[in-house]
């Protein structure tokens, strides 16, 4: 258990995404630099997830919750207040980490399919909140007047500070899972994952752990919804509170392998491709989310642990290489 | 005396599976706890370990009272346990698995010296070949064992063993007691549940009996083997078990 920064298996990780990063500004090609934010939020929400879920073994199903109030957090902050985005983002992750580690006292008492449902509960009840909060705009919501943009440079480079914001916030994303992977607090959570009572027995605080644990990875996704909603230029309850996305989030998690710092990254860019070639093709229009469903369904039956996950278990010299 | 268990009553609803026990353990002993299945052992070890807080009583450790605290204090403090059926993370390595042990209990230690004391421990139980393997891999001996170890790598004071023989056949038997007398001779205290008669009663410094949740009996092996109520308990014919516990011992 080596903890520096300097393993192979994390540098290689960060190489491929700053390469990805500065394709789009390089070739100065729009349609990259959208398909690359999506990735890159993809790989962001999917790694936050990934802490919880992967890590800790709980399956918080109602995860974009964060996404959301982070969004809704930042965006007020900068439709009231014009507080420039990189603290009204900050501010966002903060706050959902806060609220993360309110609610988790309650929810993470509870376990299994129990907890998972409580978090759809969670996420519902806030949509529900937000849609009859009236300041909020209630269920249209806000929208951005275009002069905000100007302290930015005009709407052009706000997007490219959105993009290059959304890049580094996935990089740090990984790098937290690599460390966590690495330390005494993974061992702690990952063995809450494989039996609860006996990590208790063991000596390692559960409660404590679980709480820090779902608090970071509430506090990432509060951001990715600040950046981007901040480029969307508005927020609305259905967008921001969407379970479709919490799905998404855990279907990239399991792709790629759950508990692995690669998995959620490589699960991110698949699923992201996936769903762009599904969603282009005529034939499938609508039908991304049920083939990403057959294929959740033949992972959990054939590769239970993930590309990853299989991976590193079929060829253990893969194992100092791929983390 | 480093352990004393006062008047401990645990119910569960109309149950009651502890009532009024106490008994007390000294440094350096092995303290063997028998009785009929269902007779409290396990519940005991729980309530002493945290899993459950008991309805009366107080469980002393080094003269401070631990009732009714969380598991990873009592483990902290340097209480250790093993669990009757096996609780090995599956997906974690051997070593892992061990190194949680020692990260986490009384040493609470850094990784990497809780890896050389993994593997130190792994040497001492023989599970060392074994060590990268994936803790769901090994089979119901080696999971014992991988118990055995990580109760071990904490560094405790006290050692819970909860039928760590079961299931075990005789030459493993065998070594699994030299491992406690081991264990036992490095100045760690034991208290251990066992249904191998022959076995507890040649490695036990005393014998704590239940049945039904009650004490009855406590003492030398010795004399405790030849305790009517025992006897009564275990089979309900005095000479029929006695006779029994002889065979067995041959």
């Amino acid at each position: 258990m080596r903890q520096n920064l300097f393993d192979i298996s994390l540098i290689w990780l960060l190489l491929v995404l700053i390469v990805m990063t500065l394709i789009p500004p390089l070739t100065n090609s729009i349609t990259m630099r959208e398909e690359f934010f999506l990735m890159m939020q993809y790989i962001a929400l999917a790694a936050s997830l990934n802490i919880i879920l992967g890590y800790a073994g709980y399956v918080s199903f109602g995860h974009i919750v964060y996404y959301g109030i982070g969004g809704y957090v930042a965006f007020s902050l900068m439709y009231f207040y014009n507080i420039h985005l990189i603290p009204a983002m900050i501010a966002g992750g903060i706050v959902c980490a806060i609220i993360a580690l309110l609610l988790g006292e309650a929810v993470l008492r509870l376990r299994g399919a129990y907890f998972a449902i409580a978090t759809i509960g969670v996420n519902e009840a806030v949509k529900a909140l937000v849609n009859n909060l009236e300041f909020l705009g209630g269920s249209a919501g806000l929208f951005f007047n275009f002069k905000i943009y100007q302290q930015y440079g005009g709407a052009g480079s706000a997007i490219w500070l959105a993009y290059y914001l959304m890049a580094i916030l996935a990089m740090v994303v990984i790098v937290v899972n690599y460390l966590i992977k690495k330390s005494k607090f993974g061992l702690g959570l990952m063995s809450i994952r494989e039996d609860e009572d006996a990590a208790i027995v063991l000596g390692i605080d559960t409660r404590k752990y679980k709480s820090l644990a779902y608090m970071l990875s509430a506090f990432f996704p509060g951001m990715v919804g600040a950046i981007f909603f901040f480029k969307n230029g508005n927020i609305e309850p259905v967008n921001a509170f969407h379970l479709l996305k919490s799905i998404e989030m855990i279907f990239m998690v399991v792709l790629g392998g759950f508990g692995t710092v690669t998995g959620p990254f490589l699960g991110s860019i698949l699923y992201e491709r996936i769903r762009g070639i599904l969603l282009v093709n005529p034939l499938f229009k609508d039908l991304h989310m049920a083939v990403a469903g057959i294929i959740l369904l033949f992972l959990i039956l054939f590769m239970p642990a993930g590309i990853i996950g299989y991976l590193r278990d079929k060829f253990s010299v893969l194992r100092r290489y791929i983390e | 005396m480093i352990l004393e268990v006062k008047d401990v009553t645990k119910r569960f609803g109309g149950l009651t599976a502890l009532n009024k026990v106490s008994f007390t353990l000294d440094e350096g002993e092995i303290l063997g706890i028998i009785g009929p299945n269902g007779a409290g052992k396990t519940t005991l070890f729980n309530v002493i370990s945290g899993v459950y807080p008991p309805e009366e009583g107080r469980v002393i450790f080094r003269g401070e009272d631990i009732t009714g605290l969380s598991p990873f204090k009592i483990t902290r403090m340097g209480i250790a346990r093993t669990h009757q059926v096996v609780k090995p993370l599956n997906e974690l390595t051997v070593l892992e698995n061990v190194m949680v042990g020692a990260c986490f209990g009384k040493e609470y230690m850094d990784l990497n010296s809780a890896k050389e004391r993994a593997m130190d421990v792994l040497e001492i139980t023989g599970l060392i070949e074994k060590a990268e393997l994936p803790a769901g891999k090994l089979n119901v001996p080696e999971k014992k064992r991988l118990e055995l170890s990580r109760a071990l790598a904490s560094n405790p004071v006290i050692i819970l063993l909860d039928e760590v023989l079961a299931g075990l056949n005789p030459a493993e038997v065998t070594e699994m007691l030299e491992i406690i007398e081991k264990i036992n001779g490095e100045g760690i205290t034991i208290m251990m549940i066992e249904h191998l008669m022959h076995a507890i009663m040649k490695v036990s410094n005393r014998i704590v009996v239940l049945d039904y949740g009650e004490k009855i009996a406590e003492g030398l092996p010795e004399e405790v083997s030849k305790d009517k109520k025992v006897i009564e308990a275990y089979l309900g014919d005095p000479e029929l078990t006695l006779k029994l516990v002889k065979e067995e011992g041959e």
